[in-house]
């Protein structure tokens, strides 16, 4: 099993079949748009980042100093469009989804190769249009959008964002429709539903809410581009429209769209903890169905968002509940992955540490989420940085946690070279303390009453304490960001040669070359075990230790 | 330059102390789940970590475990959503005899009217010990009047009045923020709530008054012609206004609605939208013809038609005496 490849008569890959601009602008193969798509995301990944940075560093004191209170509007504005739709949504199921769906299913490429390719495109050309809004003017709405400050009154490129995010979107809306489709037609022989790896199953359920909720955010743009140019009154009350249909609208897939990115970083950190626990996943069934009720509960809480914005009191305790219902399956994933880890054999290897970083960080998430469903706190706390606190704990530290273990776990595979493996350790702690640093201050300041989206504290010098540790956080947590892309860029050419299966991990992936072939596998493959069958596969064996990986 | 370093707002409303009890229950709930989690994780990592030759032993996993764990939590969580409820509706739920604050909030200000005439411009200023309801609505986008130190917040809305109520407890000097961003100068649209001692308010009040809203009122109604058709018989094109107000009205549809400030105010703005059973739509619109502030105005003075408060003026000679009638004696 584990044959690394020499340097010398290297045997063909997706990566040497063909080189050239054309092989990669015009490929067809999932795992180089994979690669087409890590690219991309992790270049609007730190532009998002140094907005975000710029915003830290203006609030580190309470005046607006180091820019005027249009920019930071903008900055905010700027950092959540970025990184919700150009780097959140698309990041796991665009990259590792792609690379790996085909894979772990058995199929040679997803149902709809070109489909693949054009979604990348579609990525690329809104990505472009934001770039270039931004480069013009940018615009200084929030990245929700208000009306009718936004259709009626800012002066700023709303139609040129909004035109952006709705042809993104449509990238996005392929991707998942591909998955759906390859994941209930391609599955190789014996590939049963209950014998899917997990990660799968948050795919497909990523994939549902991808398909149903993203055709709503575009036509609501469109809405707002047309009421700002054609003044038709759909939102702007002086010409009879209601505002808060554009709150209702938007979050009806703005909230799913949260679950499009821990959904799929949840995957990830089911196959991680079975993988170095060596244990088949506690509860396989549950944590599978989960997935899948989050994504159907999770179109039914959107008014969670509005129990302040003036909707009744009666749908406001509706809602309520049902953002209650939500946070079920969400917990029985936590408790599953903890007894998975119960009288297993863990090893402590970097995606593991990420895996556990993921615990903590979405726990914490998690569990504000409960303050913020319970409509008396959520009046008092709702537009504050505790809310900035509770979703960053969720997006960013969920979310990103859970995609950099991918990126660890999956990196042999993807790149045939190991990474190195102390640096790996030392960013996932880095980042975890970072986190921590940075928006556990943002909770507290959030129930003293610190209103979001405020260029200017200087009415409440008494904030500025919290403010101080979230930019020293947020400091140590660009580092912790910003190693991995270094090592991992070193150990393309410099990183030891990765054995096939260097973790001795369960999954069809895992049964191909590191790195794989153009087609997958050289035959289809026959599934005659079930999924995460590591009492067959044993221990991490030493000969991988011999290669180099631990 | 951190002389001054809080872990918890202050706390001066009547409200303030159920949200925080909330809050710190759900503190330790929170606390509890987090630390269960973190110590299996943490236990289970070091306990059962690798070692050569001990294999994991395999579990294929628990249904009566499954389902303890899911309805547990979800038996906390229905607590946590009542109690959360219980609080919404005492939030929500202004008591009938409050005073009232009219409130218009435009880019980048809040401008306030006492019902007694007083007016202000990003202060608001309080007795501690009473009921305020604060009727706010916009001139341009959306904003939030938000008192962390009231726990209360309520966004507020171009084309309608929401509503928020509180009840000072502790006098001092509060803050109050937009909540909601709204263009440029969102973190200056701040302000301060006052709350003084009775006697102190009263004096405040006493200084500079200009006569009460519900008087402005009036004086708009008679100067728009308003009582050209809304007589203060049964006899004019439009409803008698007396005693509309907070009681059900029966329309040409046959729905019943009930008049509160938005109802007289889209009656103003959008008269066809609603008639009353029994009249005809003859009134035309006075959308652009009347500021945020006189629509204000009128409505006190609507309100004012219904109220025999004592020590409300009673603007109307024949306002207190007038049964409400049952058909025909509402805004149109």
């Amino acid at each position: 099993m584990a044959t690394p490849n020499g340097p010398q008569g290297e045997r063909e890959n997706y990566l040497n079949k063909e080189y050239g601009p054309a092989s990669w602008l015009l490929t067809t193969d999932h795992k180089r748009i994979a690669l087409l798509y890590l690219l991309s995301i992790t270049f609007f990944f730190f532009i998002g980042g140094f907005f975000a940075l710029l915003i830290r560093l203006e609030l580190l004191t309470p005046a607006s100093d180091l820019v005027q209170a249009d920019t930071y509007n903008k900055l905010f504005t700027m950092h959540g469009m970025v990184m919700v739709f150009f780097f959140l949504i698309p990041s796991i199921p665009a990259v590792l989804g792609n690379f790996l769906v085909p894979m772990m299913i058995g199929a040679r490429d997803l149902a709809f190769p070109r489909i693949n390719l054009l979604s990348w495109y579609l990525y690329i050309i809104g990505g472009v249009m934001m770039l270039h809004c931004m480069l013009t003017g940018g615009v200084d709405t929030g990245w929700t959008f208000y009306t009718p400050f936004s259709t009626a009154f800012t002066n700023t490129k709303i139609v040129e964002a909004g035109l952006a995010v709705f042809v993104a979107g449509f990238s996005s809306i392929l991707t998942g429709l591909n998955f759906v489709v390859t994941i209930h037609r391609m599955r190789a022989p014996g590939m049963t539903w209950s014998r899917l790896p997990l990660f799968i199953w948050a795919h497909y359920a990523t994939s549902i809410i991808q398909l149903l909720g993203t055709p709503v955010i575009a036509i609501t743009i469109v809405l707002v581009a047309a009421e700002r140019t054609l003044h038709l009154g759909i939102f702007d009350p002086k010409l009879g429209g209601d505002p808060l249909l554009f709150q209702h609208l938007f979050w009806f897939y703005s909230h799913p769209a949260v679950y499009i990115m821990i959904l799929p970083s949840m995957g990830i950190v089911s196959e991680i903890i079975a993988c170095f626990s060596r244990k088949r996943i506690f509860g396989y069934s549950f944590v599978a169905l989960s997935s899948i009720a989050i994504a159907v509960f999770g179109f039914l809480v959107w008014a969670h968002h509005m129990f302040v914005a003036g909707i009744s009191i009666y749908a406001a305790l509706v809602f309520s509940m049902l953002s209650y219902s939500v946070a079920v399956p969400s917990a029985v994933k936590v408790f599953n992955w903890t007894a998975t880890m119960y009288k297993g054999s863990i090893h402590y290897d970097a995606p593991m540490l990420y895996a556990f970083g993921f615990l903590g960080l979405f726990t914490i998430g998690g569990l504000t989420g409960l303050f913020l469903a319970a409509l008396g706190i959520d009046v008092h706390v709702t537009d504050t940085y505790f809310v900035v606190a509770h979703f960053h704990y969720i997006m960013v530290g969920g979310a990103v946690m859970g995609y950099l273990g991918g990126m660890h776990f999956w990196w042999p595979k993807i790149s045939g070279r190991l990474y190195p493996e102390g640096w790996a350790k030392l960013a996932a702690l880095i980042v975890f303390i970072g986190f921590n640093l940075t928006f556990f201050p943002q909770f507290v300041l959030g129930y003293l009453g610190m209103p979001r989206r405020y260029a200017d504290y200087s009415h409440m010098p008494e904030f500025q304490i919290l403010n101080v540790f979230s930019t020293a956080g947020a400091t140590v947590l660009g580092v912790g960001y910003l190693l991995p892309m270094i090592y991992f860029l070193w150990s393309m050419r410099y990183g030891k040669p990765a054995p096939d299966n260097p973790w001795n991990a369960a999954g069809l992936e895992w049964k191909t070359p590191s790195p794989p072939p153009t087609f997958n596998f050289d035959e289809e493959p026959v599934v005659t075990w079930e999924a995460y069958n590591y009492e067959e596969l044993g221990d991490i064996p030493p000969n991988a230790e011999a290669a180099g990986v631990r | 330059m951190f002389n001054n370093f809080p872990l918890w707002p202050e706390r001066a409303s009547t409200i303030a102390g159920n949200v925080d009890a909330l809050f710190i229950f759900l503190l330790i709930v929170a606390g509890m789940m987090t630390l269960l989690i973190f110590v299996c994780v943490i236990f289970f990592a070091a306990r059962f970590r690798h070692r050569a030759g001990v294999p994991a032993e395999q579990i294929d996993g628990s249904t009566p475990l499954e389902l303890t764990w899911s309805v547990i939590p979800m038996g906390v969580f229905m607590v946590i959503f009542v109690w959360g409820a219980v609080v919404y509706f005492k939030e929500r739920t202004p008591p009938r005899d409050a005073t009232e604050v009219y409130i218009v909030a435009k880019q980048w200000m809040w401008k306030l009217e006492h019902a007694e005439g007083q007016r202000e411009i990003n202060e608001l200023h309080v007795p501690v010990g009473r009921d305020v309801k604060l009727i706010m609505t916009s001139q341009d986008v959306i904003h939030s009047f938000y008192i962390p130190a009231f726990r209360i917040k309520q966004d507020v809305l171009p084309g309608r009045y929401t509503v928020e109520w509180f009840r000072a407890t502790k006098p001092g000097t509060y803050h109050l923020f937009c909540a909601e961003y709204c263009g440029t100068q969102h973190s200056g649209m701040v302000g301060s709530i006052v709350v003084m001692e009775p006697a102190q308010y009263e004096a405040w009040m006493s200084g500079g008054q200009t006569g009460p809203l519900s008087a402005t009122g009036e004086k708009i109604f008679s100067e728009l012609g308003c009582a050209t058709c809304h007589r203060s018989d049964t006899q004019g094109r439009g409803p008698n206004l007396q005693g509309v107000f907070g009681k059900p009205v029966l329309l040409e549809d046959g729905r019943t609605v009930f008049a509160d400030e938005n109802y007289i105010r889209e009656s103003i703005l959008d008269p066809g939208a609603k008639i009353v059973n029994g009249y005809k739509p003859v009134m035309s619109t006075f959308q652009g013809l009347v500021s945020e502030e006189q629509l204000n105005a009128l409505v006190a003075y609507v309100k004012s038609l219904s109220t025999a408060k004592p020590g409300e003026p009673s603007t109307n000679a024949g306002a207190s005496a007038a049964p409400p009638q049952a058909k025909g004696s509402q805004v149109n």
